[in-house]
């Protein structure tokens, strides 16, 4: 067991995945030699080689496309796209190949590959790299798009999402990458995708979040424990398939759901998580769904960022909302 | 070798001559060869005709013709290996049938029918690609994949004229340069992309020449010769199998046809044009030189064409009477397991099948 970062799990299950199997590969723009722009390959070029860990010229689509067809050949890559405010010109191969690729060749061929992305904000990046679209990926059948929320996840789900026979988006939540520590096993090991984890378990209200908005869903938890409120909290991990077995029997048991995600609120996962509450749990609601997200507004320069996500004032205000209803 | 060539190799003259450089080349050829270089473009020519009309019949829907494009596709074709990797665009199952792709498969795709994207076993074709110059890129990474796992296969990537001012191209030749990848990227230039037609589609005059910016040799074919193209295409192979890298090959060609059947080519092609074009048509040329040294007898061409009518009879007939899969077969092949929400809706669609 080590004590390690978010991005230094990334970085140790791309290691033991290399190590475990020849066919893994590791492409996209500055992989090798530097590590990373998050130093989430750091070493993995030099333990494995140009062939393996492979400095790419600057062309999403041609990471994400290349990575398709060394998939058909029978390969496992793993794609970096270095911001998820850059995947957009890796969406057509992602949209029109990746995820269709087992449906046209009925099973043929699949598109078994790993897009990794950093995503989300509060890291003060520049202009145009803190998208949030998960929801774009979600909505496109044949993909399966997870968001790790601790680095002990990180790690067992890039193992699963690399063995996993469908493509996979797999979402890094930037804000999180070193922001704790965690023991992290050191064999390789899987944490299956289409589970949640119950970050917390309550009676008053259910919680849904994902990626970063998991530790200040957990903060907020814990001021309301204080007071004698206790929250079911569910980290998604899995955006789809979605845990609808542990959203449901959470929401049948609090009555009460509150969702809070970073990407902007219209055509959001939250939507989706609401419509599937009211199809399966509707007569155990007491109150309406909400949910705290950002706004309908490009993502801002990072001047206004902390404008723009949820923060414990507005879930303060969601919840006591929820509650009183 | 292959060199960089701005001027288009050309063999087989429209008169049926053969030019000085491509006697040789002709002569080297078993009448075998010869023969499959025939039969496959009657076939081909056949399918194409028999699908343009069953789609007027309304017995298929749009159809994507391919003729005057036969001899790029039947020659590039006939050059590839059992091992070799096909990516084609939605208007090259003249070189999908060549490759192994039976006719009631290819019928089946233009009837809407996903089975017609599954090549048989042993056969390394990937359904057409429908978005444009998308599969360049993956041809690249299969022939990444095979030069690490130090296959011998080739990834040969087909596509128009159109698919170069796609950033998807620029792309997977970059990548096939920096790399030294075994692929081929297989141009047909055909003059138009739909309606625009190929001088305002680039500012160079040919696509080969594009080929230098990757450091990749160009070269440029007359599409409408057979055989010029076969012997292209197997030199690009060739090197591609030694380590040499990719080549951009341009097989100068024509759309005899419109796009497809939804548009009318009429609208932005004159009548002269289309008329020198058929001066020049990949069948006669080869039919001519067959006539002048008598590879093949009239007899025997006629008896060609009979045969590929009735293969494409025959096919048709399979592929018409083939049973429609079930509406549950929505939801086969979406994910290796499906997940809860689709199991439920599979269960639904079952439920207003049964009820």
């Amino acid at each position: 067991m080590a004590e390690l970062t978010m991005i230094q799990a990334i970085c140790d299950g791309l290691a033991t995945a290399l190590r475990q199997d020849k066919r893994v590969v590791v492409l996209g723009e500055d992989v090798g030699k530097n590590g990373g722009v998050f130093r989430a390959t750091e070493g993995l070029w030099q333990e494995f080689g140009d062939e393996r860990v492979i400095d790419t010229p600057l062309a999403e689509a041609s990471i994400v496309g290349a990575a398709i067809g060394m998939a058909i050949n029978g390969m496992r890559p793993v794609a970096e796209i270095q911001f998820m405010g850059f995947i957009y010109p890796a969406f057509e191969q992602i949209v029109s190949h990746a995820a269709r690729l087992r449906t046209r060749t009925q099973g043929q061929y699949s598109a078994s590959i790993v897009v990794r992305a950093p995503y989300g904000g509060g890291i003060r990046a520049p202009e145009l790299h803190s998208d949030s679209t998960e929801s774009l990926f979600v909505h496109i059948p044949g993909l399966k798009v997870v968001v790790p929320s601790t680095p002990a996840d990180a790690k067992g789900m890039l193992l699963a999402a690399i063995r996993d026979p469908d493509p996979v988006i797999y979402l890094e939540p930037m804000k999180l990458y070193r922001s704790t520590r965690q023991q992290v096993r050191q064999e390789a090991y899987v944490i299956p995708l289409g589970q949640a984890r119950q970050v917390r378990e309550g009676e008053a209200l259910t919680v849904l979040a994902w990626g970063a908005m998991v530790p200040l869903v957990e903060q907020a938890a814990e001021r309301w424990a204080q007071r004698g409120v206790s929250w079911d909290v569910l980290d998604l991990r899995s955006l789809y398939p979605l845990d609808e077995e542990a959203i449901l029997s959470s929401v049948r048991k609090t009555g009460r759901v509150l969702i809070v995600h970073e990407a902007p609120k219209t055509g959001g996962l939250g939507a989706e998580l609401t419509a599937l509450i009211n199809e399966h749990a509707f007569l155990w609601l007491e109150a309406p769904i909400t949910r705290v997200t950002g706004y309908d507004v490009p993502v801002p320069m990072f001047a206004l960022e902390d404008d723009f996500r949820p923060n414990q004032e507005r879930i303060d205000r969601a919840v006591e909302k929820v509650l009183a209803f | 070798m292959l060199q960089q060539s701005d001027q288009a190799v050309q063999f087989l003259q429209p008169d049926g001559s053969l030019s000085d450089q491509g006697r040789p080349v002709w002569e080297s050829l078993s009448s075998e060869m010869k023969r499959k270089f025939y039969e496959g473009m009657v076939l081909a020519r056949t399918m194409d005709r028999r699908s343009v009309i069953l789609q007027r019949q309304g017995q298929i829907g749009t159809y994507a013709p391919l003729e005057g494009q036969e001899a790029a596709q039947v020659g590039s074709a006939l050059a590839l290996a059992k091992e070799d990797w096909i990516f084609p665009s939605y208007r090259d199952h003249g070189a999908a049938m060549i490759a192994g792709m039976p006719l009631d498969r290819i019928l089946f795709y233009w009837m809407g029918r996903v089975e017609g994207n599954i090549a048989p076993k042993g056969v390394r074709i990937l359904p057409p690609c429908v978005p444009i110059a998308t599969q360049l890129p993956q041809a690249v990474g299969t022939a990444w994949a095979a030069k690490w796992r130090g296959e011998s296969s080739v990834a040969v990537a087909y596509f128009g004229d159109g698919a170069t001012s796609e950033g998807d191209f620029h792309e997977a030749l970059n990548f096939a340069g920096v790399f030294r990848l075994p692929c081929i990227f297989f141009c047909q230039n055909n003059h138009y992309a739909i309606s625009v037609p190929f001088s305002r589609q680039s500012a160079t005059a040919t696509v080969a020449e594009k080929a230098r910016a990757y450091n990749l040799p160009g070269v440029r074919v007359d599409g409408n010769d057979v055989v010029a193209v076969y012997d292209v295409m197997r030199k690009a192979l060739n090197r591609a199998r030694r380590g040499e890298g990719a080549t951009l090959i341009e097989a100068v060609t024509y759309r005899k046809g419109s796009h497809t059947t939804a548009d009318d080519a009429k609208r932005y092609r004159n009548r002269d044009e289309v008329k020198e074009w058929e001066r020049r048509d990949p069948l006669q040329r080869l039919e001519k030189r067959f006539l002048i040294d008598g590879t093949l007898t009239r007899g025997q061409v006629e008896t060609c064409h009979r045969r590929c009518r009735e293969e494409v009879d025959k096919a048709w007939k399979k592929a018409s009477q083939a049973k429609k899969a079930p509406p549950t077969h929505l939801f086969a092949h979406v994910y290796q397991s499906l997940p809860a929400e689709l199991k439920r809706q599979r269960a639904q669609v079952e439920g207003e099948a049964h009820g």
